[in-house]
């Protein structure tokens, strides 16, 4: 297992170097080593394509980490950040932010989007408390639909404020724009996913519901506000800096599943890697459909993300979760 | 309720929608109106007949797909279909290439994309269907995401078509009420025409048709047949409308469940006038509303998604879904 | 010493338990017997803290179960509900050393090892440890649960309806190992059963239970008497002695 997980990083490592040396400035490795790289060469290196690739993999492993923690708490498999509200409300934050507050800095921002991702995360269990009926699917079909209305509302108020176009951007999911000063707020997000993994046996008890965790002397109700407190930072500070990805945290958690079950100990760290490496695949293949020009790696996913989750509800809904 | 009540009751209540109707449409043509009036009247016009055709095949279109499905939920935009005409009418810009395109004349190619969003629809009704029809939930979340999938592709093909134009990625998210052109609007008008006579046709199937399959069966309806047309029709409709104003997607859910609320039958010929009126209510008032009123202009289809999606999160939590 | 003082419980207008007041000693088995709708269930619920009451208070120990810590009452008295959906994919194996989680929360050691092999080793596990939850028939995943509630070596052990989807063999072994956990270990074991005869074979004490109220509580001798359990179970039953226990047929 110990030997296969390192197999799975050095891939990843591959596919992070790779994603250093793709894209329309040339910047060749022989020439970085010979030391005869141009200063320009240089600047692309350390400025644009560093930045992009550590916010690939902090992206992608948060969001895969997030989507597992929400599975586990809300015990569905098909819940993660997109399709629970939790992303709409997070943008529905900052929107708030770019009107009353615009001085703010990009921490603050942050933590006003988890407050209104954890707002709208909540609204969600409210609203399913009062379903009389539930099926496994109602979950994710009731979230989508939260996340329409407040989608519909965002823009309406982002169409008042004539703010349609930062509004958009932060739906993209677009890692061409990431530079050097301003991503590293998602190192935040990984300081959070590190933190989730430190209390992942709390969150696996967690899953096995409020009587089993009960009987354990587990704080049922402590460990669901931390888990979800976490996917709703996690959440923001991925909005904030880069956009969204569609159903990345569902993807990798439930093929992790399935593979590996969900002892959180012992799987969180695949789920983390393979997030990464999904997004930056996803990048490279955006990057290098049409050159010179780039597909953002929301549109890629978009594509990838609602084919898997079609697979795994159709596969997987009528019988587990 | 005696026949004779629930008549005179349906009668007034369709009297007093088309009352409505009426006022909404006189306050768009007239209110605030400020210059030449022959201008305004031809200028206003078209952009009623824009919103009437659009309210008129949302209203129709999903009380009959909803019959043909036997229930309330689940509705044409729903399951994808709006956004699969605008997938496919990239699609064939992208494998035509803009140049051939510019040859053809543009109701041709209007057809042709109508014919081919038909074929598809089909297809991915009977396999939809196949997989997922015991649970409705599941429909509806196959349905959901595939309309999600059909919106990314979409932009995928957009991005590839034309890498530098972003602007074109995001802009048909929602539906725009203002841009249709007449040449456009009268081609619909005929589709949606030929589609009604073709109903119209097929009318006294409905009220057969909504009590199910077998019952259908055994009271001598060709089902298979029938719900098959009545799809074909449907999507026709769905088309027509995408390609006036783009992907609408709670507006069909919300006129049609309202419609079922103040009629007190069933029966389809109360439910698809009163759907009809209503939609032209909503959809005409609500222009004018925000229009003269607030002086918005494209947020309509912003106040419809809302309105719309809590709707729909009303109707699943009262537990009429199964 | 589990001591229940005048616990109430309703749900809507229906009074689930009503006004329960009753002491289990320390060590030996208990075993709560009575009709559907007696109120078992909800009151070992109550008496784990699962279900709060409505009234009344419940104590382990001199420990007030509302207001002691979870996780100290978790190292003191452990509890399996009947109807355990898990949705989490675990193997047995990782199920089973969750009991271990109250006292090393989750960072097990050796010892919390060699306990996790001995509850598989008890509940037939060996050889299903690494297969998933969800790859088990019912009855071997009950096994599993009993396994994990075994694991976190408590004084109490409160089970509910242990026996559900057990063949005879696992039934029986089930018995027989609370039986000795009561007598070697000192371990009180408070059970839900249905069959009588069980309760007859193994416990201890009997409490019989009807409509929310204790009706009944002795030793299985005092309380498996044809006109006791007709009072309590509304059919008519005939008791014999077979090999020194009392056991009831109900089929006449």
């Amino acid at each position: 297992m110990k030997l296969w997980l390192a197999l799975a990083i050095l891939a990843t490592a591959v596919l992070a170097a790779v994603s250093l040396f793709v894209g329309v400035s040339d910047v060749s490795l022989s020439a970085l080593l010979a030391g005869t790289a141009s200063p320009q060469a240089q600047l692309v290196l350390v400025a644009s394509r560093v930045p992009r690739t550590v916010a690939l993999i902090l992206a992608g492993s948060g969001m895969a980490v997030c989507g597992t923690l929400m599975q586990m708490i809300m015990r569905n498999r098909f819940v993660d950040p997109s399709t629970a509200g939790t992303v709409e409300a997070a943008r529905f934050g900052m929107l708030m932010v770019l009107i009353f507050a615009p001085g703010l800095p990009l921490v603050a921002k942050m933590l006003v989007a988890a407050a209104f991702a954890l707002a709208g995360t909540f609204i969600l269990l409210l609203i399913l408390k009062q379903v009389p009926l539930r099926t496994p699917v109602l979950v994710p079909l009731i979230g989508i639909m939260l996340g329409a209305v407040i989608n519909a509302a965002l823009l309406f108020i982002a169409y008042r404020y004539d703010l349609t176009q930062s509004v958009l951007a932060w739906t993209m999911g677009d890692f061409s724009t990431v530079l050097r000063g301003r991503y590293e707020i998602l190192w935040v997000a990984f300081a959070l996913t590190i933190a989730a993994y430190v209390a992942a046996d709390q969150f696996t008890v967690a899953g096995l519901g409020e009587s089993f965790a009960t009987n354990l002397g587990l704080n049922y109700r402590r460990a669901m506000a931390l888990g979800l407190t976490l996917v709703a930072m996690v959440t923001a500070s991925v909005v904030v800096t880069v956009g969204v990805a569609l159903f990345l945290g569902l993807i990798v958690p439930n093929l992790v599943s399935l593979i590996a079950g969900d002892n959180l100990r012992r799987t969180l760290p695949w789920t983390a890697v393979g997030g990464a490496a999904l997004l930056l695949a996803c990048d490279l293949v955006g990057r290098l459909i049409i050159p010179p020009y780039e597909i953002p790696v929301g549109t890629v996913l978009g594509v990838i993300g609602p084919i898997a989750f079609l697979f795994l509800v159709l596969r997987r809904g009528a019988r587990v979760a | 309720m005696s026949p004779d009540f629930e008549r005179r009751r349906a009668r007034l209540v369709l009297a007093l929608l088309a009352v409505a109707a009426a006022i909404a449409v006189l306050a768009f043509m007239t209110l605030g109106a400020r210059g030449s009036w022959s201008f305004v009247l031809s200028f206003r016009g078209a952009k009623l007949a824009v919103l009437v055709l659009v309210a008129y095949a949302i209203a129709v279109s999903t009380v009959l797909f909803q019959t043909i499905t036997g229930n309330r939920v689940l509705t044409p935009s729903l399951m994808g279909f709006d956004q699969l005409y605008m997938l496919l009418q990239t699609a064939l810009v992208f494998l035509w290439g803009a140049r051939g395109l510019t040859l053809l004349d543009p109701r041709a190619l209007f057809a042709l994309n109508v014919g081919v969003m038909v074929a598809f629809s089909l297809l991915l009704y009977r396999l939809l269907f196949a997989r997922a029809g015991n649970s409705l939930h599941l429909l509806m979340l196959a349905g959901i995401v595939l309309g999600l999938l059909f919106r990314s592709l979409t932009t995928l093909l957009q991005r590839l078509i034309n890498p530098n134009d972003f602007a074109v990625v995001q802009d048909r998210m929602f539906a725009n009420f203002n841009g249709a052109d007449g040449q456009l609007t009268l081609t619909c008008a005929a589709l949606v025409l030929v589609v009604t006579l073709g109903l119209w046709r097929l009318s006294s199937t409905f009220d057969v048709l909504a009590l199910g399959r077998d019952p259908a069966i055994s009271l001598g309806v060709n089902h298979h047949r029938t719900v098959t047309l009545i799809l074909m029709l449907v999507v026709a409709l769905v088309a027509a409308c995408t390609a006036l104003v783009g992907p609408i997607t709670f507006f069909g859910l919300l006129v049609a469940n309202l419609a079922y609320l103040v009629m007190p039958s069933g029966k389809h010929r109360h439910t698809l006038p009163a759907a009809v009126l209503i939609a032209i209510l909503f959809l005409v008032g609500g222009q004018t509303v925000l229009e003269r009123v607030f002086a918005f202009n494209t947020a309509l289809a912003l106040v419809i998604e809302f309105l719309g999606g809590l709707a729909f999160i009303l109707i699943v939590l009262k537990g009429r879904v199964r | 010493m589990i001591e229940i003082r005048n616990v109430a419980k309703s749900y809507g207008k229906v009074r689930v338990v009503d006004d329960v007041t009753l002491t289990i000693a320390r060590g030996g088995l208990t075993s709560l017997v009575g009709p559907n709708g007696a109120g078992k269930s909800t009151l070992l619920s109550i008496a784990a803290r699962l279900i709060p009451a409505d009234t009344g208070t419940v104590s382990v120990d001199g420990l007030d179960v509302a207001r002691t810590p979870s996780d100290q009452l978790a190292r003191r008295l452990a509890i399996l509900r009947q109807d355990n959906h898990v949705t989490a994919r675990l193997n047995v194996r990782d199920l089973v050393a969750f009991g271990r989680y109250p006292h090393s929360k989750g960072r097990p050691t050796a010892e919390d090892r060699t306990h996790v092999e001995r509850a598989l080793a008890y509940m037939d596990l060996d050889g299903l440890a690494d297969r998933f939850l969800d790859e088990l028939s019912g009855g071997q995943r009950q096994r599993a649960f009993i396994a994990m509630t075994l694991c976190q070596e408590t004084d109490y052990l409160l089970l509910d309806e242990p026996l559900n989807n057990l063949d005879i063999r696992h039934g029986v072994e089930l018995m027989k190992l609370l039986r000795r956990a009561a007598t070697e270990l000192g371990k009180t074991v408070v059970l839900v059963l249905h069959d009588v005869n069980f309760a007859s074979s193994y416990s201890d004490r009997i409490i019989a239970m009807r409509s929310g109220r204790v009706v009944l509580a002795g030793t299985p001798d005092e309380v498996m008497t044809p006109d006791n359990l007709s009072d309590v179970f509304g059919c008519r039953f005939d008791v014999h002695t077979i090999a020194g226990k009392r056991i009831a047929t109900y089929f006449s």
